[in-house]
């Protein structure tokens, strides 16, 4: 069966590896024994593994993607503690690989993309006045796959290898004949997995965003979240196909001795690069659009303004996300397209810095001769637009295809696409977290640690990627274990080495942070603790699981500040309560979970028969799905409005801070 | 959610969320459409490579393929006639011409799997050369979308038997009206581009 030898089953032998597989096991006998000790099982089975609530599955989306950003950013302190001094012993070449393979992966689809989906899930149905998703089940489908994906990918390590051809796995180097070992399976696998996940996210948006707003909400009414979550789930559907296939076809390379990107037998590898990055470019947005959204949504509401030229923030978006698909041979003009190609995707990259502009200038224009407040998540927003900016401004740079030829390759991408993804991403899920916190949770996350959090990641953050610039202008490759003496980068490099210690230690602050605030802080919150303007304001914090005992009517832009200012729609009468429908939880989707990591599994090491057995579980779960009519349940009257009086006062609570 | 029904639209639209099912099947057959079209891509960039193994003209069995498209060709046929039925809400046409369309897509797959057997006896494998690869991927997965469309419509007509017809049982055949109309569209691309095509070299 296969061709895994049992002695390499595990990794062994590499002491910071066994470090790692003792740490799992004793965290997994933790949580186990923990569970058991506290009673919790059944509270875990019945209010979260088997919940349809998007606001519950979106706060797991997030805990998965704090926890696969602890790991990701393990692996990179390693990368930097290795490079941080000539010829270091460190991490072996291999190892080195294998990390800052598992370094992308992870971050992008398993750090960026749940921290977004994330934050969509819980923020979405609120702000525009629904009660769930258009597929609540399938949603919670979406989230254990990805959850099933990540978790294959992340055994790698201590299981059979981790994949080792970067997290762009090129051809022929991610081929069977220069990768023989089982490591690249997993990349093929967990991948496949968790984007199955994501392309039914994609629907699950569109379908919740077009057809479940509340009275009044009409598409330019829309908080710009919503509108850059109903686009970004537009490129997924569009783009993770093809992703898909790609990866698919992998499989079939790798698994089946199929010929597509092989450099013998009429195989292309380039067909590889070109369809990776035909999805992988887009990727990028599809990360970066919601960031923008959460900006929008924070620096509106701290600047205490309507968001400044909405109308061209929404064709910025579209036009972003159209343009996204026509950009992706950017990723590779030393490759040989010709400098007529070449010429067209630049272009075309350089035509993405237009809408791009366009809202960098709407955010700013939002915050002239507003009453700026200068809380953590503001800080994000504020900070994000000049790092932001260095990111995009290089990002042109490279995006001419004769000056690229200079730069590819080198440690200045990397600094880039860092200032990029971090500002754009990173920034935006923090700023959003600590917006949204006391939506989830109903209480606020510590804004003097929070302050903390961000001037440490902020200064690790510059001090880490800055030096990276100049290392590559230099001629420093990216993805080389080590370097010479003579080279002249190791002060550069010791810099950037000591930056990450720094970011780090902000990451750890917001670790703290949570914790500090899950034990100490104040549960006597308004329901609208920023005096903010979307709709998921308009409700409890946090949010009983029916959101909105009456759904909210939408009379025009930033619909919530309206309510309030013009004092109508926030109050409840008895009167008005109605019976609410709701759906049922389900086991299957975590069931589909499990089955699809053995299958994974299983066509991980190439043992066919048993994947093939364990995927009958696949179809028995699709059948027993299809014949499942539950209709979901009713919640009756009393309950609403014994709910609704616990955060309602007397008057109607939401009152409290109309300015 | 199960509230404000229509009566005055077809029966599967009734509902709010049946309506949602139904835009949110339009919108995963766009998915499959760039699917299928990233497969077709591949193959445009892969027929030509022979890699010294068989090419289009070794191989290709075109009668068995005209009757493979004329079998599937009719079934969309009768399965517009199945979805007639249920519009004029009669159960027993309904269920009689979607077992006529599952035969015939069963026929289609039994020709399709006896042409492939026929390809690999003649040495003609997914090994063999990127041509191949291409070729039996792009099909192969046509062939797997077929195949999961007949066991699930089998399904769905066990629970059309068991309810009747209802607004959830209507929309649910009207869905795999939508994909099986679907995988004939793009077998008509595959007949044109690969065996067509082929044929003239």
């Amino acid at each position: 069966m296969g061709n895994i030898k049992w002695d390499e089953f595990f990794i062994t032998g590499d002491p910071l590896i066994l470090g790692a597989q003792v740490s799992i096991a004793l965290t997994m006998l933790g949580v186990l024994f923990g569970l058991t000790y506290l009673k919790k099982w059944k509270w875990i089975w019945r209010e979260w593994i088997t919940t349809v609530d998007h606001k519950r599955i979106g706060i797991m989306y997030i805990i998965a993607a704090i926890l696969m950003f602890f790991r990701g950013g393990i692996d990179g302190l390693l990368m930097k503690a290795q490079t941080s001094r000539p010829e270091m012993g460190l991490l072996s070449s291999q190892h080195y690989n294998e990390i800052f393979t598992t370094h992308g992966v992870i971050m992008i689809l398993f750090m960026a993309m749940p921290f977004l989906i994330g934050l969509m899930n819980v923020v979405i149905p609120l702000q525009i006045g629904a009660r769930d998703v258009a597929f609540p089940q399938l949603n919670a489908l979406s989230f254990w796959l990805f959850f099933s994906g990540a978790m294959l990918f992340n055994i790698s390590f201590v299981i059979g290898g981790s994949p080792d051809a970067g997290w762009t796995s090129y051809f022929p180097l991610a081929g069977k004949e220069f990768s023989p070992s089982i490591a690249n399976n997993y990349y093929a696998i967990a991948l496949q997995i968790a984007g199955i996940g994501t392309l039914m996210t994609g629907i699950n948006f569109i379908v919740t965003i077009l057809k479940m707003r509340t009275k009044g909400m009409t598409l330019m009414r829309m908080p710009m979240f919503t509108w850059t979550a109903l686009v970004t789930s537009g490129i997924i559907v569009a783009a993770f196909p093809i992703f898909t296939v790609a990866l698919a076809l992998m499989k079939f390379d790798r698994l089946f001795g199929t010929h597509f990107f092989t450099v013998s037998s009429g195989g292309s590898d380039m067909l590889w690069a070109n369809l990776f990055w035909l999805w992988g470019h887009p990727e990028v947005y599809i990360v970066a659009l919601p960031a923008f959204g959460i900006f929008s949504e924070v620096i509106a509401t701290f600047s205490r303004k309507q968001l400044f030229g909405y109308k061209s923030m929404v064709y910025a978006t579209v036009g972003i996300a159209l343009l996204s698909m026509v950009v992706w041979v950017h990723h590779f003009y030393t490759m040989g397209s010709g400098p007529g190609v070449n010429s067209f995707f630049s272009l075309t990259t350089m035509l993405i810095a237009v809408p791009t502009g366009i809202k960098i200038f709407n955010w700013l224009f939002t915050m002239r001769k507003g009453r700026i407040k200068l809380s953590s998540a503001m800080l994000w927003a504020l900070a994000f637009i000049p790092t932001f900016t260095i990111g995009g401004v290089t990002g042109v740079m490279l995006a001419m295809g004769a000056a690229d030829f200079q730069y590819h390759n080198t440690l200045f991408l990397v600094a880039h696409f860092h200032y990029v993804l971090i500002p754009g991403v990173v920034f935006a899920v923090f700023a959003g977290l600590y917006y949204w916190w006391p939506k989830m949770f109903g209480h606020m996350l510590n804004e003097r640690l929070g302050k903390w959090h961000f001037w440490l990641f902020n200064i690790g953050f510059n001090v880490t990627f800055m030096p990276m610039f100049f290392l590559g202008l230099n001629g420093a490759v990216r993805r080389s274990y080590t370097y010479s003496a003579e080279s002249g980068f190791a002060p550069l490099f010791l810099l950037s080495a000591i930056g990450s210690v720094i970011l780090a230690a902000g990451f750890a602050v917001f670790c703290y942070n949570i914790y500090w605030s899950i034990r100490y802080a104040d549960r006597n919150i308004s329901s609208d603790p920023w005096d903010a303007r979307t709709l998921e304001w308009a409700t409890a914090s946090p949010v009983q699981h029916y959101n909105f005992a009456k759904l909210p009517e939408v009379k025009s832009f930033d619909a919530f500040w309206q309510m309030k200012k013009n004092n109508e729609g926030l109050t409840l009468k008895d009167s008005e309560i109605e019976e609410i429908h709701m759906p049922s939880n389900s086991g299957q989707p975590f069931m589909m979970c499990v089955i699809f990591g053995v299958v994974g599994f299983f066509l991980v090491f190439e043992w066919f028969i048993p994947a093939a057995i364990a995927s009958v579980g696949i179809i028995v779960g699709l059948i027993y799905r299809s014949f499942d009519y539950n209709d979901g349940y009713h919640i009756p009257v009393e309950e609403i409005s014994k709910t609704e009086s616990t955060w309602r006062n007397e008057k109607g609570e939401v009152h409290k801070h109309v300015g | 959610m199960s509230a404000n029904v229509n009566t005055s639209l077809p029966l599967e639209y009734q509902t709010h969320q049946s309506r949602m099912n139904i835009l949110g099947f339009w919108i995963f057959l766009g998915a499959e459409i760039v699917l299928f079209a990233t497969l077709f891509a591949v193959y445009a960039v892969l027929y030509q490579n022979y890699a010294g193994g068989p090419t289009h003209q070794d191989i290709i069995m075109i009668k068995e393929v005209m009757i493979q498209t004329l079998l599937l060709l009719t079934s969309s046929f009768t399965c517009g006639l199945a979805i007639y039925e249920m519009r004029r809400n009669n159960v027993k046409g309904l269920i009689s011409w979607l077992v006529i369309t599952l035969l015939l897509g069963a026929g289609f797959l039994f020709m399709e799997i006896n042409e492939f057997i026929h390809y690999i006896h003649e040495g003609a494998t997914m090994q063999t050369s990127a041509f191949l690869s291409s070729f039996f991927v792009l099909l192969g997965t046509h062939g797997a979308h077929v195949t999961l469309g007949i066991g699930w419509a089998i399904i769905v007509i066990i629970q059309l038997i068991k309810r009747g017809l209802t607004p959830v049982t209507a929309r649910k055949i009207f869905i795999i009206g939508l994909y099986w109309h679907f995988l004939d569209v793009v077998w008509i691309f595959i007949f044109t581009f690969v065996y067509l095509k082929g044929m003239v070299g």
